[in-house]
């Protein structure tokens, strides 16, 4: 059996957990010094599919300003984000907007809705 | 006629907010914000990525989820007024405050406490000395920031990052997401000086390369920024003759370093602390002037909007207990040093009352140096107030710690707060 340790930072909260993932036959075994579950599930995803959250901006008419702020409401494929994000650029909502509202149901078809991160009344 | 306000909080960021939710929360009765930009929240509202809130709101929000909670906490409370797009122009020691806005011209506004929540600016280009040209292109990473994420306009194509603060690298994936080419990040430091989890999710994913101990000997173009030079520097950060190489890019966006914002606090004489450039203050965040408080980036420049609602919340609540007459009689002022690898240290003193089972002293701190498997300890005298090991500590990452209420006896007339190597 083949065993490998990867070292890397948990990205999760600004702490950085400095995360020591032992690797068997290159699959996830074992994660270390992380401080909480989120840090071990980080470090599984990391070796196998790396996720990410998105966050960005949409254009939006009628309200204070001509863009709003979106966050996907979990993290997505790392590979797609740069993807997801030329997507948004496309995307015009009309105001207003409520905090937490879907903007983008289901983007690029990857199970993932993009929220408002912000309200935006109609003025 | 002017009407008396409790508390006058000058600023309406997080800081701002959060103090008047806790001078609300501790019984003051008449309190406003005001805020010069054209809506609450502060910074927040160009900070659309996420990270925030895990400490204080035990839940990851983007920059503006934490902005609307900390909003929804105050609106709709009849004891708590905002006015936005008002500009403070002065703050008298008399805590009257002199402020103008399009809709009533000149105002003054009349407390019986102030709490400065100014926060801080970015240090420009003029404040490093960049030498070369003067083309345009150039503009700190903040201001980048409003551009790309509120304004809906972006500085450039082709881009490349001085300094590695978090500003800066939040921006290299933005510009990233907005389909621009991220060149390179600079940072004159042997380290970098943001949270870690931005230079992995920042520049590593998409492959900026970071340059530490290099910096721009020179900007190039005439009309537009054409390129940069790049040199490697010393020990002394002073660039070696012989290392320099190009950068070709439109645009340079610089991440180096908040200044606590204090032209009002200047103006009100108050004591300062040097090496944060904020005003000294104690547990209470009461400053060196009686019934002024402060707190948040004013004070020291923070890492993370949670640390700065927690020291917002003790301003806010300390000033209300002075504004009904409950914060008063003797305290016994001790000194908090920083001593031993620990560079600052918030408060800078504490003011002890004889009756101390309403106190909380929590202390904000900053090393000098990254270290690893330290111990950060609190002592008086020989007796250790607080020891607690550090696996890591970094510059860029502030520590905050509580001293335990068990220890308040142990507290002489100074206090001092270093690392244990």
């Amino acid at each position: 059996m083949a065993v490998e340790t990867k070292v890397m930072n948990c990205i999760m909260c600004p702490m950085g957990c400095e995360l020591t993932v032992t690797l068997e036959d290159g699959k996830f075994a074992s994660c270390t010094g992380n401080t909480c579950p989120r840090g071990a599930k980080y470090a599984q995803d990391e070796v196998t599919a790396p996720k990410r959250m998105l966050t960005g901006t949409i254009a939006i008419e009628g309200g204070l300003l001509p863009l709003l702020p979106v966050v996907s409401a979990t993290v997505l494929p790392k590979g797609k984000v740069l993807e997801c994000a030329a997507y948004l650029r496309g995307v015009t909502i009309k105001a207003p907007v409520k905090a937490g509202d879907v903007v983008v149901p289901n983007i690029l078809g990857l199970g993932v809705d993009v929220l408002a991160s912000r309200s935006m009344d109609l003025i | 006629m002017n009407q008396l306000y409790d508390v006058i909080i000058v600023g309406g960021g997080p800081a701002g907010l959060s103090a008047a939710y806790s001078a609300w929360q501790n019984g003051a009765k008449k309190i406003i914000v005001v805020e010069r930009d054209r809506e609450l929240g502060g910074i927040l509202q160009q900070c659309i990525h996420n990270g925030f809130g895990l400490h204080h709101f035990k839940e990851e929000l983007t920059g503006p989820g934490y902005a609307h909670r900390c909003i929804e906490l105050i609106k709709d409370k009849p004891e708590i007024e905002t006015m936005v797009d008002t500009m403070v122009l002065d703050v008298l020691d008399n805590k009257t405050v002199i402020a103008v806005n399009p809709q009533k011209g000149l105002i003054k506004l009349e407390g019986k406490t102030v709490i400065l929540t100014m926060g801080c600016r970015e240090r420009t280009r003029g404040a490093i000395r960049i030498p070369g040209a003067r083309p345009a292109g150039v503009f700190t990473a903040g201001a980048a920031q409003r551009m790309v994420n509120m304004e809906g306009f972006l500085p450039g194509h082709k881009i490349v990052i001085l300094g590695s603060g978090d500003i800066g690298l939040i921006m290299a994936r933005r510009m990233s997401l907005e389909g621009c080419k991220v060149q390179a990040c600079l940072e004159i430091c042997p380290f970098s000086n943001g949270l870690t989890r931005n230079i992995v999710q920042c520049l590593n994913d998409f492959d900026i390369p970071l340059y530490l101990s290099h910096t721009i000997v020179a900007i190039h173009g005439e009309k537009r920024v054409t390129g940069i030079t790049v040199a490697k520097v010393d020990e002394k950060m002073t660039p070696i003759p012989g290392t320099e190489f190009d950068i070709e890019c439109d645009t340079v966006l610089l991440s180096v370093g908040l200044i606590p914002e204090n032209e009002l606090s200047n103006g009100l004489n108050l004591a300062m602390y040097p090496l944060t450039n904020g005003p000294m203050v104690d547990q209470h965040r009461e400053t060196s002037l009686d019934g002024f408080f402060a707190a948040g980036n004013v004070v020291h420049v923070h890492d993370l909007v949670d640390f700065v609602s927690d020291e917002a919340e003790i301003a806010g609540k300390y000033a209300a207990l002075k504004s009904q007459g409950k914060l008063s009689g003797d305290m016994r002022t001790v000194k908090v040093a920083a001593i031993d690898g620990v560079r600052t240290c918030v408060p800078q003193k504490l003011s002890l009352p004889a009756d101390m089972s309403d106190e909380k002293i929590k202390l904000f701190m900053r090393v000098g140096a990254p270290h690893r498997k330290v111990k950060l300890q609190i002592k008086s005298g020989d007796n250790v107030l607080l020891s607690k090991p550090l696996p890591v500590a970094k510059p860029s990452e502030m520590i905050a710690v509580e001293i335990p209420a068990a220890k308040f006896n142990l507290i002489g007339d100074e206090i001092s707060v270093g690392l244990v190597l």
